[in-house]
């Protein structure tokens, strides 16, 4: 690989703000544009920034592909997990009224941690296609 | 007025786009000018004040898909070959289902009218409950994530199927032994007995 100094250095200097700028639309989606769908792209696109950069070795060596696999179950897992929650404090599924004494707070409650589950699926599952592509033409 | 002149502008550019496109039979640059295409669609949603919708357009179509093409092109080829017969049928195929198109927007309701049928099923509730119902300022996201939350976890689980998929076609290890040679998890089966 051709070494991109320049790239490299900006890349290195950009990415903690791509992440935080991720986070910020992932818990401020409730005030303003954005979401869980949203935040995990823009933190898959971090990585994949870092890995094409830098190399996939050296990406995997942060996010091991298998670690990836289960966040791609687990964002799904706690999105359904939050409707047998609802169930279990006595609601419908995906209620939100039941999961806290106030049924506003609950509906925040609620919509936090599905919109956690979809931020943490969509990164998994992007980041792990391009672990796949990247990973095809080399062997 | 100059709001309509920037959505035509904005339209025309991405009709050169999607011409450009058509004609082009370098795939690097095909690639290139679909993520053109997606930010154009990206400002013209902003134009229609559906800024989560424009905001996903630049994330997804502008930004991880341009990746995820150059990864293709990558593996394949950036060349498109050229087609060997005279595309007529397809050609007729596309200009009848576009003049279908044309002729059903002549049935819808205009732009932003407030009698249109989308503003009294549902939306009214949504519009004026929300604030008290589920206290989000956002009313996109307390539509996505509270009232269709049914709807928002098929699409996670779409998302999740997606990922399954291309694990299951990209990421199998090649088997095939090379001449003279053992199969490797043949040994590892022999080793582990």
């Amino acid at each position: 690989m051709i070494h991109h100094l320049i790239p490299r250095v900006v890349v290195k200097l950009l990415i903690p703000f791509i992440l935080l700028f991720g986070l910020y639309v992932q818990f401020h989606g409730d005030f303003g544009p954005g979401g869980g769908f949203q935040a995990g792209v823009i933190f898959a696109s971090a990585f994949i920034l870092y890995a094409m950069l830098f190399g996939v070795d050296h990406a995997q060596r942060v996010f091991p592909a298998g670690f990836i696999s289960l966040f791609v179950a687990g964002g799904l897992i706690l999105y359904a997990g939050v409707g047998f929650a609802g169930i279990a404090l006595g609601g419908n599924y995906l209620d939100y009224n039941v999961l806290a004494h106030d049924p506003v707070h609950g509906q925040h409650r609620g919509i936090l941690w599905i919109e956690l589950g979809v931020g943490i699926t969509v990164a998994a599952v992007i980041v792990k296609i391009f672990y796949m592509f990247s990973g095809r033409g080399r062997d | 007025m100059l709001v309509s002149v920037v959505d035509i502008i904005l339209l025309a550019f991405l009709v050169v786009t999607a011409l450009a496109i058509v004609r082009l039979r370098n795939l690097f640059g095909v690639v290139m000018l679909s993520g053109i295409y997606s930010l154009l669609m990206a400002v013209i949603f902003t134009l229609l004040d559906a800024v989560d919708v424009a905001f996903t357009e630049a994330a997804v179509g502008a930004g991880v898909s341009t990746v995820l093409m150059l990864g293709t092109l990558s593996l394949t080829t950036n060349q498109e070959k050229v087609p060997t017969h005279r595309p007529i049928v397809p050609l007729i195929v596309v200009l009848v289902t576009g003049a279908t198109l044309i002729y059903a927007t002549t049935g819808m309701p205009r732009l932003g009218d407030p009698d249109a049928p989308i503003h009294h099923h549902v939306a009214p509730r949504y519009v004026n409950e929300s604030g008290t119902e589920v206290g989000v300022p956002n009313i996109v996201t307390s539509v996505l994530a509270s009232y269709r939350s049914y709807d928002t976890l098929g699409e996670v689980t779409v998302i999740f199927t997606a990922g399954i998929g291309v694990m299951m076609v990209l990421g199998r290890r090649r088997t095939k032994p090379k001449p003279g040679e053992k199969r490797a998890d043949s040994e590892q089966a022999g080793g582990a007995a």
